[in-house]
């Protein structure tokens, strides 16, 4: 694959699963108001998703839509973060999620805006906006939940420990970014790291949480080496009705 | 389409008697969508640009003008994605802000928050939700009137 379609697969594949993980929640959040914003942030990247995964199908010239792409590809054939995978847990677990990619989504698009190509620079634009609205109430929620009581900063830290191995990812640099700086298209991931972790270090201050000194990241999703197990399970979820009855339509 | 092609401020007319689906007092020339309208020889081309990337009303929106099209004796009629510039709440039209606060939904303000409670008046006003019933709103509450309300996003 050309690393032009490798970052739209990448850009559509993380708004894509994550998407469909927060949409999820609908009908089941812990309060209406919650249960609509969530809908809300599921939309806006499934919409998102639509944009990149377009594109990567008119780059790539075999003929595939945005929603081949979504429902006839199989586990290995995603280019996702492992974050966005990772299952929905309680709510503290799903809003630690977002506001890890949120922080990362908008210092990206940012980036994207300035790309050489100017369809990914258009499509960033675009996203740009909603992804600064996600932030704001990743943001805020955050902090409201870790400095919360003890109960909801327990579950806040808890959520942090477990989902910040899955953060390193999103800074790890391999033949395809160095094929897209170099034609200027996206930035170097690891570029973003300083102004990520200076974010992160602001709002767990706020939130009185607390930042795993560990550095270990683990890798495999945006390279589709070696998702998870519960990218599987997912995409069953997802795919099953054009898989049991290809090219249905309504 | 028989004699002379409808001029670009006509064309604008009928556009601006097409509802947005999901708020009919405003029409998506009032919701700023529509870019550009151009006639490219005997085909009419209208640049429309998505207010959010996954908002449902954005292809009811496209059948809508189309079929306005139609019903005026357009035949060849051409509908564009334009995502750049992005849309921005700024090209609401004036008409549409004030048709929007008559029907009970704040308009955008720049300062992120609703300058008073559409029903009352009063500027007394809380957030609810960042989010509401469309994309494009958000869920707030007069403490004057006690009603909660919408207020149209701004982005």
């Amino acid at each position: 694959m050309e690393p032009p379609v490798e970052l739209l697969l990448r850009m559509g594949d993380n708004a894509l699963v994550l998407g469909h993980r927060v949409s999820e929640w609908c009908g089941h959040a812990p309060v209406l108001e919650e249960d609509i914003a969530l809908a809300n942030v599921a939309l806006d990247l499934i919409g998102q998703a639509q944009l990149w995964l377009g594109l990567a199908g008119e780059l790539e010239g075999a003929g595939r839509s945005a929603d081949d792409l979504a429902f006839l590809r199989d586990v290995w054939d995603f280019r996702n973060l492992l974050l966005v995978e990772q299952p929905n847990g309680d709510f503290g677990q799903t809003l630690m999620r977002q506001y890890l990619f949120d922080a990362w989504h908008v210092l990206q698009l940012q980036a994207l805006t300035e790309s050489t190509e100017a369809r990914v620079g258009e499509i960033a634009e675009k996203a740009l906006k909603e992804a600064r609205y996600h932030l704001e109430r990743s943001r805020s929620l955050v902090i409201g939940l870790g400095d919360g009581t003890p109960e909801s900063h327990a579950r806040m830290q808890g959520a942090v420990n477990r989902l910040w191995p899955y953060a390193g990812e999103m800074f790890l640099v391999d033949p395809i970014d160095e094929a897209l700086i170099a034609s200027g298209i996206a930035p170097l991931p690891r570029g973003l790291w300083a102004n990520y972790h200076a974010e992160i270090q602001e709002i767990f201050s706020d939130a009185t949480l607390t930042v795993p000194e560990s550095g270990f990241a683990q890798r495999g999703g945006r390279s589709g080496e070696r998702h998870s197990e519960h990218l599987g399970p997912m995409l069953a979820q997802m795919q099953w009705l054009q898989r049991a009855y290809p090219g249905a339509t309504w | 389409m028989v004699g002379t092609l409808p001029s670009i401020d006509t064309v604008r007319a009928w556009l601006d008697e097409v509802p947005d689906p999901e708020i009919p007092v405003i029409s998506v020339v009032d919701l700023g969508i529509v870019r550009e309208i151009a006639w490219e020889g005997d085909t009419l081309v209208v640049s429309i640009t998505p207010t959010y990337s996954g908002c449902p009303a954005t292809s009811v929106i496209a059948m809508d003008i189309e079929a306005a099209l139609r019903a005026r004796g357009v035949e060849q009629i051409e509908l564009r994605r334009r995502l750049s510039p992005a849309w921005t709440t700024d090209w609401l039209s004036e008409k549409g802000r004030a048709n929007l606060e008559a029907y009970g939904i704040a308009p955008p303000s720049p300062a992120g928050a609703p300058d008073r409670c559409p029903l009352c008046g009063s500027s007394r006003v809380t957030r609810v939700s960042q989010f509401g019933s469309t994309p494009c709103k958000a869920h707030w509450r007069c403490e004057e009137c006690r009603e909660s309300f919408d207020y149209f996003k701004c982005l």
